[in-house]
């Protein structure tokens, strides 16, 4: 019984902690920053599931609209770290798309569901991929709720907490 | 000896890490040699071709689709939103001082915006008008 309460309490935190916190995990080779954090944000390896980031890897030349190919140091070291620090494709579900895309997995489709469309298709937004445009701290791997600046609701209480 | 040789053999690498690091005119003259005896890099040549519209790709058609008009302007990724810092190392003095990263950009945004590798000529030009820092 004790053991069943800690389980259950184990994965309420974790629950929490994707929702909140998601720093790069230790151990990101350079690379990591350097090249997936260019363009984008460098992006929690845990919102896509371990096969999902081997779907993203494989097809580099071809990423949403741009080629981001790798050397092949560079290509195998985020990819080892990327796949060692997936997240759970239970708790995510798949992804969409192809590649697939890490704002379209069933987990960050009900995080955001409360998102109205005009909101997304606010050019201070742009992409559902530029988290920074609402996650005050999202560079910082924070991503708790309070912390949110929506373009369009400034001075709104927004979310579940 | 031994003391000497351990003290060479430590300074080495940070030599050699400072002889790696070059200025914008290093780089842009390297490009102008590799283009051919007595290329002349020209800044308004560059500023032709950073505004010129390639059109190869659609949200991507010019430099300044994500680095504006003025390199001296911080820009955005026309798509994902992330700000980009200036391109003028008079801005930004990060910029045209590590090779390897200025030649991975150029292929890059080459390949997207003008569907092609750059020309060592080309590139010469970009740096002449960047490094001008308007």
């Amino acid at each position: 019984m004790k053991r069943a309460m800690l389980a259950i309490a184990l994965a309420a935190a974790s629950v929490g902690a994707l929702a909140d916190r998601m720093p790069i995990p230790a151990g990101a080779p350079p690379a990591f920053k350097a090249e997936c954090g260019s363009c984008h944000l460098p992006f929690p390896p845990a919102l896509l599931a371990a096969d999902d980031w081997r779907r993203v890897m494989n097809k580099l030349d071809r990423h949403y609209g741009d080629n981001a190919s790798l050397d092949e140091k560079a290509h195998r070291q985020i990819g080892d770290f990327l796949v060692k620090n997936a997240g759970s494709s239970r708790k995510l579900g798949g992804a969409g798309g192809d590649p697939p895309r890490l704002t379209l997995t069933d987990w960050f489709r009900k995080e955001h569901d409360e998102v109205p469309a005009s909101t997304w298709k606010d050019k201070r937004v742009g992409s559902a991929a530029h988290c920074g445009a609402c996650h005050a701290r999202a560079e910082q791997g924070s991503y708790r709720e309070r912390e949110l600046r929506v373009p369009g609701m400034e001075g709104k209480r927004h979310g579940r907490d | 000896m031994k003391r000497l040789i351990a003290m060479i053999a430590l300074m080495t690498p940070a030599a050699f890490g400072l002889a790696m690091a070059d200025t914008p005119r290093q780089m842009g003259d390297a490009y102008g040699a590799a283009a051919g005896a007595g290329y002349q890099a020209s800044a308004p040549r560059g500023a032709d071709f950073y505004a010129r519209r390639f059109g190869v790709s659609e949200k991507m058609a010019s430099c300044t689709a994500c680095h504006t008009d003025k390199p001296a302007q911080p820009g955005e990724h026309v798509i994902t939103g992330k700000a980009i810092k200036p391109l003028a190392p008079g801005a930004n003095a990060e910029r045209f001082t590590d090779p390897a990263k200025v030649e991975k950009w150029f292929r890059r945004n080459c390949r997207e915006v003008v569907g092609r590798e750059c020309t060592p000529g080309e590139k010469a030009d970009f740096i002449a008008f960047v490094a001008e820092g308007r």
